[in-house]
């Protein structure tokens, strides 16, 4: 489940100790955007012994990497990749390319570590028009990759426009997003929310990018989740209806019979593929406990 | 030496405060007053007396009969806007009176101009909180006498039962007639309730009201009645509004503190307490403000009518009352704007004195009818103790307020506080100075989740009982402990001399800990 990953400065110590009580699925403890360049060596061992004390609550765990065209993004992969993070957030993925070259330093690192080959997982941030273009080129490029995310400044100013209060300049990227990541079934994550007081604003693009097919979205302050899984948490309504609908499929199966009957209507395949989801979801929900 | 309830090192005499031995700390509610309370000068007025009405300071000083050695009394409620205890001491020293004893009910930084009367022997000893420059100097040493710390509810105590005597109480008035009738609640000074003056008014040797509003008599409403004041003096001015009222303070933003505040509310939602009659405590911070604001989300979606709202009252209180969720407020402290519009217009808004408030020895403070209480310390212990007075270098630095009077009075004592303040742990194996005992407070909430003192098992299982979204996330005391130490690692101990600097007493007036002089080289703010 990743409704909401939070993006953790990799420079605050003090959000970085307690991001996981905010009830984020995941966690983005950053190496890029929010260190200054003068702090990447400080806040790549800061990480590093965050990473060490394993204290997340059950969520998520990933980092997100300096870009492929820095000269720090091998250093944050050897500081972090051994503590067996979920995954590593890889900024301004262009080429299926890329992938391989992150794969290959991944690999050795996890061998060198006694890490599962093949553990960490990738999140691929697409930031520019290139990357968007190979979605889906890229999301096959490894076995590793999970998850795609559309950027949002970045890939606004590569398209040639800027990030509107409609968020209309993004709107094709991330439908292709959804139709790429559902073509090679990996997640469809979608980028942050900028303005952290606009509560009304994030519930308005929130609303739409999970009709559009996104499974979460990345968080840049904890005052956004709550927001966030009350869109994505089905109603108890949808989850009574979804029990019925699944119940009804499991004894229509037992009894051989292929067609449903729920309240009177036709239920078919991807209805109760749909219900099953929304248990899934529900299930989880309570099972953390989360707000 | 002996070793008082809290297991506390309490000298038998201290020097400039005396023995201890009979009033070694026994209990939240081991003492019982015996006795009378204390009595007064008598006076009287005749007709046509026109001698009550003065026009400085300097002659109320005169005719007040201030002497050196004596003791005067303050109250806080212009708080940093206050220019009457400066003036008042400015006036003193001119008048070559010197070793008095200043008896305020708190002082704030604006009174930092306090520390030259203290160096040149104007002042001799200080009996109420101390913060800020003035606590730095008390904790160096720099006070020859050990100031005496008082909850709000133990000083008018300590009044009524003859332990300090006023000479001459000075009362800053926002508003007063000629006759000595005295209101907060008009005036360009104005404050709202004068509940900390009350017991002043009623128990001094000599009354003197300073107002910058005089009106013809009799003004009304009336807080203080001029039977009780002995001189009204007309100055330019009592105070800067900008420093008696603070604008309307927002709720935070700062996620990790509206998430000890979600925490603290869902653990007052869970508790028996929450249901029609409700009655709660929540002052001023960013946390307890916003634990108010969960709270009023929580109780029009369980439509839960409340009772009472105490103590300081802020606009957010206002609004509870306006909306019905509280029935009443009763205000001993109005914190802004909208507290003193709502107490000057709403008879729902009730002014309380101190001693109403929260003295333990009357026939039932305000404070015994409390459920809910919302408190913040700067470090509790194993033990469930709060330590409110001392900060973690060992400065005598903060006052006791209510702290002591709402832990001992309501029925639920949260102690609402993030594990840490920078690198410095909040909870820990040992409070450097005990100001609350754990046997009065019930819960302690942070950011990791709600830890309850396992005296009330009771409010455990009702938390153990809570699901999903209203779920208590309970942590042992010990594992909080634990994790204060790995994210702050051990701190170094404070080095402090033997001398006591600060006397700390429990409402009671029995001695609950001590606070000794430290060394300006712990000293880091």
């Amino acid at each position: 489940m990743r409704r909401t990953m939070l993006y953790l400065p990799g420079n605050n110590p003090n959000m970085l100790l307690r991001g996981h009580l905010f009830g984020a699925d995941g966690l983005i403890l950053d190496l890029e955007d929010a260190v200054a360049r003068s702090e990447k060596d400080s806040a790549r061992v800061l990480v590093r012994e965050v990473l060490k004390h394993r204290e997340f609550d059950g969520c998520e765990v990933t980092v997100r990497i300096n870009g492929l065209d820095t000269e720090f993004w091998r250093d944050d992969l050897a500081a972090v990749v051994p503590y067996g993070i979920h995954g590593v957030r890889v900024p301004k993925v262009e080429t299926p390319q890329a992938l391989a070259n992150i794969d290959d330093a991944l690999s050795a690192i996890e061998s060198a570590a006694s890490v599962p080959v093949g553990a960490t997982k990738v999140f691929c941030l697409l930031e520019t028009a290139l990357g968007v273009w190979n979605a889906y080129d890229i999301a096959l490029a490894s076995p590793r990759v999970t998850a795609i995310i559309p950027g949002g400044e970045d890939l606004a100013a590569d398209l040639r426009t800027s990030r509107s209060k409609e968020g209309v300049e993004l709107e094709w990227a991330r439908r292709m997003m959804i139709v790429a990541a559902r073509a090679a079934g990996v997640d469809a994550l979608d980028t942050a929310f900028p303005r952290v007081t606009d509560e009304d604003g994030l519930r308005r693009e929130t609303e739409f990018t999970k009709q559009l097919g996104f499974d979460g979205k990345s968080v840049i302050h904890p005052n956004q989740i709550p927001i966030i899984h009350e869109i994505y948490d089905p109603t108890e309504a949808e989850i009574e209806s979804a029990k019925k609908i699944v119940a009804a499929a499991r004894d229509a199966a037992a009894r051989g019979l292929g067609a449903v009957s729920v309240d009177g209507r036709m239920v078919d395949l991807p209805v109760v593929r749909r219900a099953e989801f929304t248990l899934e979801r529900s299930g989880a929900m309570t099972e953390r406990g989360r707000a | 030496m002996a070793l008082n309830a809290v297991k506390r090192d309490i000298p038998s005499y201290i020097e400039g405060y005396g023995k201890t031995e009979e009033k070694l700390f026994a209990g939240a509610f081991a003492r019982k007053p015996e006795g009378f309370s204390a009595g007064k000068r008598l006076r009287s007025r005749t007709p046509n007396d026109s001698t009550k009405f003065l026009g400085s300071i300097k002659e109320a000083i005169a005719a007040s009969g201030i002497k050196s050695g004596m003791t005067i009394s303050f109250h806080h409620h212009l708080r940093n806007g206050d220019f009457i205890v400066n003036q008042v001491l400015d006036e003193c020293a001119r008048a070559g009176i010197r070793d008095l004893t200043i008896f305020p009910t708190a002082l704030f930084g604006v009174h930092k101009a306090v520390i030259p009367h203290i160096q040149n022997g104007v002042v001799r000893r200080i009996m109420g909180s101390v913060n800020g420059p003035i606590g730095q100097l008390v904790s160096e040493g720099g006070v020859e006498i050990p100031v005496v710390l008082r909850s709000h509810g133990g000083r008018p105590r300590a009044v009524i039962a003859g332990d300090v005597r006023i000479d001459v109480a000075f009362i800053a008035a926002p508003t007063a007639d000629i006759g000595g009738n005295i209101s907060g609640r008009a005036g360009k000074s104005a404050c709202g309730a004068l509940g900390y003056a009350f017991t002043d008014a009623e128990y001094a040797n000599c009354v003197v009201a300073l107002t910058d509003n005089l009106q013809h008599y009799p003004i009304a409403p009336i807080s203080i009645p001029g039977i009780y004041v002995d001189f009204v003096v007309q100055v330019g001015s009592i105070g800067d509004p900008s420093g008696i009222v603070s604008g309307t303070t927002r709720v935070t933003r700062d996620p990790l503190r509206l998430l000890i505040a979600r925490h603290a509310s869902k653990l007052i939602e869970a508790s028996p307490y929450f249901q029609d009659g409700l009655s709660f405590q929540t002052g001023a911070g960013g946390i307890p403000l916003a634990v108010t604001a969960f709270m009023k989300e929580a109780m029009k979606r369980r439509r839960v009518r409340g009772g009472f709202g105490l103590g300081g009252i802020t606009g957010y209180f206002v609004d509870l009352l306006k909306e019905g969720l509280l029935k009443k407020l009763m205000d001993v402290q109005s914190f802004d704007q909208e507290a003193i519009e709502s107490i000057s217009s709403d008879p729902r808004h009730i002014e309380i004195s101190a001693d109403w408030y929260a003295n333990p020895w009357n026939s039932g403070a305000a404070v015994n009818q409390l459920d809910v209480v919302i408190l913040g310390a700067t470090e509790v212990d194993m033990d469930f103790n709060a330590n409110v007075n001392t900060e973690a270098d060992g400065a005598l630095l903060h006052g006791i307020g209510g702290h002591q009077d709402t832990a001992a009075g309501a029925k639920l004592t949260i102690i609402a506080q993030p594990l840490l303040r920078g690198r410095i742990p909040c909870v820990v194996d040992r409070v450097h100075t005990v100001t609350t005992p754990g046997e009065v407070i019930d819960a302690i909430v942070t950011e990791f989740g709600v830890t309850i003192n396992p005296r009330r098992q009771n409010l455990i299982d009702a938390c153990k009982e809570t699901k999903g979204k209203d779920s208590v996330p309970l942590v042992p005391i010990d594992e909080l402990a634990m994790r204060a130490k790995r994210m702050s690692g051990l701190m170094a101990p404070i080095r402090q001399a033997d001398r006591v600097v600060g006397v700390v007493e429990w409402r009671d007036g029995t001695v609950i800990d001590v606070v000794r002089q430290i060394f300006p080289e712990n000293i880091s703010s």
